[in-house]
């Protein structure tokens, strides 16, 4: 079985799976998740940039067959979502019935809890979307 | 430059092994290909493996493998690129003769993968994708296909039957083979009917996970003169190549096109002196049913957004055009992650000696191109009959 993840690795990365916290390089190119050099240009002038959290459904699946650690929430939604300033990012979408997911769907980011370890593990946040309310 | 010739293959029937472990798997398959060749000693031995760690709780496969297969204290060492292992230490082994530094090299691909639960499988498998942006969120690699499964029906207005006719093909191909896992037949609606792992991916759409090993002996013309290996055995690496993309497929510049392997391809033709044309077969990587169609197109074979309809118009059967799978691919021949490279190569070897069970007529040229991750880490390699 899979051991508990370390929460220093969790923790690493608390401002980009909370804030959708990228970067954004000297030549205005915007990514996610942040990385020293630049994606698109190989810069290594980057700078964090903070995202929206607005965008679409660019593809989605229904994961019945999740790898294990998953196992709790399945069926569930998983998603490209391609977000209002460009890049595309992988997460899971939630409050959402499945037979209305659709490509081109707005979505808008939220925090969840994405995992649970066994009883004494730690609980695992982060961004996930749902679609936009209005 | 130097030359590369295969003078030796073997395989292990691709299946759940109860009673047979790693070792003993590739060690089986590596004592038939130097069988084959007619050696009893090699200069190094490369390992193709993804995740045996995980598996089975054991890393080292070069001193592992060496050892139990009697090879002496020579140099051996795993080599991991994904599910394009296999293929990756082919090349190695291949560019380890070329450079001079080795004249016998051995190349043993290996994987067991039905000694854990299916879920930790599941698990093991995702370690080829980002863990942090991509497991970390409960993401499968099935998952991951199907994001591009689906996105490519949708572009390019496919169904889930188009599809299936890969799966199809690969059956009706892997039903003569052996060394298949898979030796049955099977209609569109088989994979229509089977249920949906991660929709619109069935689990006719995929391979299966299960156990093998293949390996193969690579020296130069000279050297398989001096040993005496009968020509007709010996099979060029006429060209090789491979290339990298992003890990994360949510960074990929086209979900659609598999750019690592249209890279590979370009320089593994220009190196061989071929075209798409001149190929009599491919064994492509079909993990999944939209790679096989993907893979055609990044080749050069179809044009993009076409790769499914050589299915449709049947031009991918044996005696087709573009005969794809030939032994089953992994669809139904098997898909031991970091064995596979290495089963293409096999089989490969047999086509162009003339004796595969599903022999492709007057085969002279023939490619494989093995993908690691979700289109993350890709080789092509291209060979000749001598
Ligand atoms: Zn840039």
């Amino acid at each position: 079985m899979a051991r508990p993840m370390q929460v220093s690795r969790y923790w690493r990365h608390f401002r980009e799976k909370y804030r959708l916290i990228g970067g954004k390089c000297e030549n205005g190119h915007v990514f996610f998740p942040y990385r020293q050099v630049c994606p698109v240009c190989g810069s290594k002038n980057v700078e964090e940039y903070e995202f929206s959290g607005k965008g679409k459904v660019l593809t989605w699946t229904i994961v019945r067959n999740p790898p294990s650690g998953f196992e709790y929430y399945k069926p569930y939604p998983l998603a490209l979502v391609q977000l209002e300033e460009g890049p595309v990012v992988l997460a899971q979408l939630t409050d959402v019935d499945p037979e209305e997911i659709h490509e081109g769907m707005e979505v808008e980011v939220v925090t969840r809890k994405v995992r649970e370890f066994e009883e004494d593990g730690i609980i695992l946040y982060g961004y996930k979307f749902r679609p936009v309310l209005r | 430059m130097r030359k590369a010739v295969i003078i030796g293959a073997g395989m292990t029937p691709v299946g759940e092994h109860w009673k047979l472990s790693l070792r003993d798997l590739a060690v089986e398959a590596l004592l038939k290909a130097m069988e084959d060749a007619g050696v009893d000693k090699v200069d190094s031995l490369y390992v193709g493996n993804m995740v045996s760690g995980p598996f089975v709780e054991q890393e080292n496969l070069g001193a592992l493998i060496a050892d139990w297969a009697g090879l002496g204290n020579i140099p051996a060492v795993k080599i991991e690129a994904a599910c394009a292992s296999g293929g990756a230490a082919v090349q190695e082994g291949v560019k380890a003769v070329l450079s001079g530094l080795e004249d016998v090299v051995a190349v043993v691909g290996v994987e067991k993968m039905t000694d854990a639960w299916p879920s930790d499988a599941t698990r093991y498998l995702a370690y080829a994708a980002d863990a942090e942006w991509e497991l970390f969120h409960g993401a499968s690699f099935v998952a991951l296909n199907a994001l591009i499964m689906r996105h490519y029906m949708k572009t390019y207005g496919y169904t889930e039957e188009d599809l299936a006719l890969f799966a199809v093909n690969a059956h009706a191909n892997g039903a003569k083979n052996p060394y298949a896992m898979f030796k049955r037949p099977i209609k569109v609606e088989t994979v229509l009917k089977s249920p949906y792992i991660a929709d619109p991916l069935k689990l006719f759409d995929a391979s299966p996970v299960c156990d093998g090993a293949a390996a193969v002996i690579i020296t130069t013309p000279e050297k398989a003169e001096e040993l005496g290996v009968p020509k007709e055995k010996w099979v060029e690496v006429a060209g090789m190549a491979r290339a990298i993309d992003t890990i994360n497929l949510a960074n990929r510049e086209d979900l659609l096109t598999l750019k690592a392997a249209k890279i590979a391809a370009e320089k593994a033709y220009k190196m061989a002196g071929v075209e798409p044309k001149d190929i009599d077969f491919f064994e492509v990587h079909d993990a999944f049913t939209v790679m096989a169609a993907l893979s055609l197109e990044a080749l050069g074979v179809a044009k993009k957004g076409e790769g499914a309809k050589l299915a449709r118009e049947g031009q991918i059967a044996i005696d087709a055009d573009y005969p794809i799978q030939t032994m089953g691919g992994l669809k139904a021949r098997g898909h031991p992650v970091g064995a596979t490279g290495v089963y293409q190569t096999v089989e490969a070897v047999l086509q162009l000696r003339g004796e595969a069970p599903n022999q492709v007529p007057d085969a002279e040229v023939g490619l494989t191109q093995n993908i690691g991750g979700t289109g993350s880490n890709i080789t092509v390699s291209i060979f000749r009959r001598v």
